[in-house]
């Protein structure tokens, strides 16, 4: 176990030196002239030339990358050349932002997914597993801004019950929670359907298990066979994908933030990106590495405790 | 490819297609896919304006009329003909970037799965780089760079599906690599290219017809979404999720210049992944 840890967070470590690396070396393929950035399209030669000197951007990629990973290394992730302060000042907060709404979004997607997943699944192709399936089908298939156009001209714009943008400012006419309504209920339609298929799909292969045919043949009502022989197994192999669930709901919600405003992590990486924001981008590109990897590896870890059929050398 | 594995491939994809009629909802799926496809193909003929144009006089009522069937967006432009020629952009980059995704993929997969060793070690740990990086903030990153372009789209979802292939390719090919005629190829003396292409792909068919429509609907997503993003396709060309983009503030005055084109993607992804579920389900039964 301590061995499979170490390995995990080897690559981890890896994977992090890459991505980082990487990014370094795109934003020095195309390389806009950070200092031209800062100072604006008026600014004279020499302003630039003494800024690029005073940055040290004139120093070569490899010792820049280098002295950036200092900086890292001792908790300092640079300055925003976009909103012209430390990384770490802006850098938190949306991600609290951020994990706010996926917070909420996951408490609602446990629950409901494995309800409807295992509804639909223990009957394989009866009219409700039918019903269920094609709606999760249709529920994934609507790109997240169509479904923030469709709520939000229904919600906002035709019923008037809720606001269309959700810059969690507390000054206007509506709260924080009315403002979280429609950007949660988006990345819920979206993610929901997808967790309740994978629900449903481990449900149908352990209710065509041998056992569970020997639990009926043995004449346990229908109830006990499900309840008891049936829901354990099948809720072993959705476990890791609900855990998967977490990097989407904080590094993927980018288009709902575009869509309702929403000051959050992925609205800041958009941002970032379309500014060249080179330290804003790198510091958010290492966390949504940490985020990816780390669900990873509590996934593996709990799907063993789990499963004692699962052994890692 | 061979001639041989594209007849096999042919014939696969005819015989889904034939089996549809036993699906109700693969059939919807498929006439979802098959009225894009044919609005796409036929774009120029059924257009009445160019997408391009801006009819001015028709911006003080632009909601749909005589004239304009779908009404205009907020340049005047023809909504219509802006939402055919965007079908038309939408289909040929989103099957481009499928393609070339299958094509790298595969034989990544292949190589990986059947020469084992620092081969598949070595791909195996790049995909999971890749795939440990999470996908939208690397189109940003990488589209916001090299500006947007159509070649730029179809490089970025090409790259960021081929590791997901690889792995699945991967895993039929460990499986296949023991069977009889891998085995006699190898005794005939066979290259290992050839053995891998000939023998071992074709025999992948059924789980990668899936994969590939599902793969249609998600890139077909992900280009809406890049679109939305302002990081798609440049700004003139009309496409659909620009078009909801350029729409969206106005959306408590004009609503359908924005619901228009978010239904008809809609339509489209719901046909792809109907289509995928009815294959895999009447796959599994036979």
């Amino acid at each position: 176990m301590s061995a499979f840890l170490l390995r995990r967070l080897g690559f981890l470590l890896i994977t992090l030196l890459a991505t980082s690396f990487l990014v370094f070396a795109i934003s020095e393929f195309a390389p806009g002239d950070v200092a031209t950035k800062i100072l604006g399209p008026y600014a004279t030669a020499d302003q630039i030339a003494l800024l690029t000197e005073e940055m040290g951007l004139n120093r070569p990629m490899p010792v820049r990358y280098l002295d950036w990973l200092g900086g890292v290394l001792s908790g300092d992730l640079g300055t925003s050349t976009l909103f012209k302060q430390p990384v770490n000042e802006v850098l938190w907060g949306r991600l609290a932002n951020t994990g706010l709404l996926a917070g909420i979004a996951f408490a609602l997607i446990v629950p409901f997914s494995l309800v409807l997943g295992v509804v639909a699944g223990m009957r394989e192709a009866s009219l409700r597993d039918r019903s269920i399936s094609v709606a999760s089908i249709i529920a994934t298939s609507i790109p997240e801004f169509a479904s923030g156009v469709f709520l939000a001209s229904i919600f906002a714009v035709w019923l008037g019950w809720l606001p269309g943008t959700s810059p969690l400012s507390l000054g206007g006419d509506w709260s924080v929670a009315q403002q979280l309504v429609l950007p949660v209920a988006v990345v819920v339609l979206y993610d929901l359907g997808y967790v309740v298929r994978m629900v449903r799909a481990s449900m149908v292969e352990v209710m065509r298990a041998p056992y569970i045919r020997t639990a009926v043949l043995k004449g346990l009502t229908r109830s006990e066979v499900i309840f008891r022989h049936a829901l354990r197994n099948a809720l072993i192999a959705p476990f890791t994908v609900i855990l998967l669930q977490i990097n989407y709901l904080i590094t993927g919600v980018v288009v709902v933030e575009a869509v309702f405003a929403y000051p959050g992590f992925g609205r800041m990486m958009l941002d970032a990106a379309l500014a060249q924001d080179i330290a804003l981008i790198e510091a958010g590109a290492l966390v949504a590495v940490v985020i990816a990897v780390g669900t990873q590896i509590a996934g593996d870890i709990g799907y063993m405790l789990l499963n004692p059929r699962i052994r890692v050398r | 490819m061979s001639a041989a594995s594209a007849l096999v491939l042919f014939h696969a994809v005819a015989r889904s297609l034939l089996l549809l009629r036993y699906s109700p909802v693969g059939l919807l799926g498929a006439g979802l896919v098959a009225f894009w496809v044919i609005i796409a193909l036929f774009a120029p003929l059924i257009t009445p304006y160019d997408p391009l144009a801006n009819d001015y006089a028709a911006l003080a009522d632009p909601g749909p009329s005589a004239a304009h069937w779908l009404g205009t967006d907020n340049l005047g432009r023809d909504l219509l003909s802006r939402l055919v020629w965007g079908a038309r952009s939408l289909l040929a980059i989103v099957p481009l970037a499928v393609a070339i995704a299958y094509l790298v993929g595969c034989l990544m997969g292949l190589a990986a799965g059947y020469l084992g060793g620092w081969v598949d070690a070595l791909l195996m740990r790049v995909s999971d780089i890749i795939l440990a990086f999470p996908v939208i903030i690397l189109y940003m990153i990488v589209l916001a760079h090299f500006g947007p372009s159509a070649i730029n789209v179809v490089l970025a979802v090409a790259f960021t599906a081929a590791p997901q292939i690889a792995r699945i390719v991967r895993g039929l090919t460990l499986d296949l690599r023991n069977r009889d005629y891998v085995a006699a190829a190898r005794l005939r003396g066979e290259r290992p290219l050839y053995i891998m292409v000939a023998e071992i792909l074709p025999n992948t068919r059924g789980p990668l017809i899936v994969d590939s429509c599902l793969r249609l609907g998600y890139s077909t997503i992900a280009i809406g979404v890049l679109g939305f993003l302002g990081l798609g396709l440049p700004p003139s060309d009309p496409n659909w999720g620009g078009m909801v983009k350029d729409s969206y503030a106005l959306i408590s005055v004009y609503p359908h210049m924005a619901l228009i084109p978010c239904a008809a993607i809609t339509s489209l992804v719901v046909g792809f992944n109907l289509l995928a579920d009815a294959i895999r389900e009447l796959g599994q039964n036979d």
